[in-house]
């Protein structure tokens, strides 16, 4: 086994590595992860995963605020980006009904899908109808959310990514860790062995004397998936944005995939989210203003592709769109949470979060990481039936650095605490361990006697600690590493302070209030 | 009930805090206004450069030479059937788009081309497939691309461009060469789409 391969499978230790990689049922999470800070654990663990998450997300925030400073107007952007969506989403129907009428005008098949099994459904009776055993795929996260490959691979139909990030994922029998670069938590000498290793059971192979230079590696992926782009039938794509007035869809991309994917194929089907629809044609300009800018950090990402239906002559003679629910009237419902429908899924978040960039995007075992992951699996899922969906609205500090970076004005941080009272009363009623934490607690505050007699008790404790602990929070302070159950369950993901020797009451009174 | 109607009756009943009388318009919208720029075909031409495309600005007297330069090395060329003659150049043998098969196109050296106009702020060229600019794939498959942009084509902005455009018509925006950052977010020219851009601004 190389050393890539041992490498990956400890990284891969944060889920179950015997579970190969899949979308759960229902979709947006991954089968056989663990709770958040159970994973998140092992990826603090992972020094080379760090290094990788910390060089990525610290060389994109940096080209993002270059960028960002450049716009005059950025803050009103952000504002006409929220009020737009928010315009879309509260008369979602009436738009969904244009779009769809816009749509087949223009000579588009609309089909709808109540959830992931039949979206795939249709996906797979369309390619099962035009007799091919495989698709080229732009990336999309609706796709990923459904499961849509395992369910083309389970009709004898492969499925092949042509981004070059999911291409990696792909045959690297791995799991995507961020919105906008899936494989983030790969580096470069990882890339080539898999390259090495994978590409020749999949098509062309990569030339035996490949190195680790980045242009390398793409040049490498130009060859091997150039002759799946001239032999395909059928393609499969998400899209960015969908136009209800004039049933535009737009596809928005950096290396000429998507361009390949939407022009050279006979058939295209599109698998559309419902919150992906903006009002008019004109409202596009505010995002696509809006979203480059905040996800690869440039002016303009190098391609952006727009069709509205059949286009005789040029491009797919047939053109499927699949507007998916799949929990989004869920979110919707939601009052507090609807805000999360706005996304339009560039991953800033990702990139200025503190959380994720320590533990990456695999410990969230979520289709979509970190904060907004964190706040919109849980509502496409539903709370209170999952113990990893419910972990999510924790795998935050809540520093408020994603509200201040999202584009529409998503309060991230506003929905995370509004989740976590949802799952609280999803669990009430079921004893736990905070809540007798809490009677005791309530107990000993209860009358001034019993808190000075725990105090004092603590303050022996602690004289007894401070003999014996080396270990040092940021600060200096002392502070305790884990402990034994039941109160493990705090400080497995957390450092707990040493009290200290003498509490404020007792200073107080044995020094007259400082006075002796 | 049918997909379409059960989705259409859960948004229903999911947007119940809305009010009945409620119309969009009644959700107000903010606009920025867009943004005044010195010189925007100046901009143009940097912003182009600056994604690693190469920029000759030139008259039209100076346009055939300065094609044959653009296209130096380049034996055969694709071009649109309805591209204008005074831009056909000397040099290569043409090779017209009548529609060729897909292979066909990867094995001409190169392509030229027309646009539907350039925006200054982001350095973007904007195909929209009408005359002079083949369709969608003529100007993917082949790895030289070179575009001739008029200086009275440049918009200053990506609202000016929205407004011009028209939306029932297939668009490609081009900023640049095809690229990637999708190992180590380092920036590489050249994945699927053409390797090279180059762009003769002319006027």
């Amino acid at each position: 086994m190389s050393e890539l391969a041992s490498e990956s499978s400890t990284r891969r230790s944060a889920r179950s590595a015997e579970v190969a990689p899949r979308a759960a049922a229902g979709g947006a999470t991954f089968l056989g992860t663990p709770a958040f800070p159970i994973a998140a654990k092992a990826a603090l663990a992972d020094a080379q995963l760090r290094r990788n998450l910390a060089h990525a997300t610290g060389t994109i925030r940096g080209k993002r605020a270059a960028v960002v400073a450049e716009v005059a107007n950025w803050e009103e952007l952000r504002l006409a980006g929220a009020a737009l969506k928010d315009r879309t989403l509260r008369h979602l129907d009436t738009y969904l009904t244009q779009l769809e009428t816009a749509l087949t005008k223009a000579g588009a098949t609309v089909h709808w899908a109540r959830d992931a099994a039949e979206a795939n459904r249709i996906v797979v009776d369309i390619a099962r109808g035009h007799g091919t055993d495989e698709v080229v795929k732009v990336k999309s996260m609706a796709t990923v959310e459904i499961g849509l490959n395992e369910a083309l691979a389970d009709a004898g139909i492969t499925a092949w990514e042509t981004d070059l990030a999911e291409l990696i994922v792909q045959l690297g029998h791995d799991l995507p860790s961020h919105i906008l670069v899936p494989a983030i938590h790969r580096n470069r000498s990882e890339v080539r062995e898999i390259f090495l290793r994978e590409m020749g059971r999949a098509g062309r192979p990569a030339p035996p004397d490949l190195t680790d230079n980045p242009a390398d590696l793409a040049a490498a992926a130009r060859e091997h998936l150039r002759e799946k782009f001239l032999r395909a039938k059928v393609a499969v794509s998400g899209a960015n944005f969908a136009v209800a007035e004039t049933g535009t869809l737009a596809v928005v991309e950096s290396e000429g995939n998507g361009r390949m994917c939407l022009t050279l194929p006979e058939v295209l089907i599109s698998v559309v989210g419902i919150e992906k629809l903006v009002p008019t044609w004109a409202d596009l300009d505010v995002f696509l203003q809006l979203l480059p800018r905040s996800s690869t950090g440039e002016r303009m990402n190098p391609y952006t592709s727009m069709w509205s239906g059949v286009t005789p002559g040029d491009g797919p003679q047939e053109v499927h769109v699949v507007l998916l629910d799949n929990g989004r009237t869920d979110v919707l419902a939601d009052e507090v949470g609807r805000q999360a429908l706005r996304c339009i899924r560039c991953s800033a978040c990702l990139n200025v979060c503190p959380v994720y960039e320590r533990t990456g995007g695999h410990s969230y075992g979520s289709v979509y990481p970190g904060p907004i992951g964190a706040i919109l699996t849980p509502m496409l899922r539903g709370v209170g039936h999952d113990e990893q969906v419910d972990s999510l609205p924790y795998a935050s500090s809540l520093c408020g650095a994603c509200f201040e970076v999202c584009p529409v004005r998503i309060d991230i941080p506003e929905v995370l605490v509004h989740l976590r009272s949802q799952v609280v009363d999803a669990h009430r009623g079921r004893p736990s361990l905070q809540g007798a934490a809490m009677k005791a607690a309530s107990w000993m505050f209860g009358t001034s006697a019993r808190t000075a007699a725990a105090e004092k008790l603590s303050g022996l404790g602690s004289r007894v600690l401070d003999r014996t602990v080396r270990r040092r929070a940021p600060g200096g302070r002392r502070a305790l590493g884990s402990l034994p159950w039941p109160v493990s369950a705090w400080s497995d993901a957390r450092d707990t302070p040493v009290p200290p020797p003498e509490s404020f009451r007792a200073w107080w009174s044995r020094t007259d209030g400082g006075r002796r | 009930m049918n997909a379409r109607d059960a989705i259409l009756a859960r948004v229903r009943t999911a947007l119940r805090d809305v009010p009945r009388d409620e119309t969009p318009a009644d959700v107000e919208v903010p606009r920025p206004p867009a943004p005044v720029l010195p010189d925007r075909v100046e901009l143009f031409a940097e912003r182009v450069a600056d994604y690693k495309a190469t920029v000759v600005r030139c008259t039209p007297a100076e346009l055939p030479e300065r094609l044959a330069e653009a296209l130096h090395g380049v034996a055969r060329l694709l071009v649109p059937t309805d591209l204008p003659a005074e831009l056909h150049p000397a040099g290569p043998e043409l090779v017209e788009d009548t529609p060729l098969p897909v292979t066909a196109l990867d094995a001409v050296d190169g392509v030229l081309t027309t646009a539907r106009l350039g925006i200054a702020e982001t350095g973007t060229i904007v195909l929209d497939h009408g005359p002079g600019q083949g369709r969608r794939a003529a100007t993917l498959v082949p790895d030289l691309h070179v575009c001739v942009v008029r200086t009275d084509q440049v918009v200053t902005g990506v609202p000016d461009a929205v407004a011009a455009l028209d939306p029932h018509r297939p668009q490609t925006w081009i900023s640049g060469p095809s690229a990637t950052s999708d190992i180590e977010l380092d920036r590489v020219e050249g994945v699927h789409g053409p390797r090279t851009l180059r762009v003769l601004l002319v006027g």
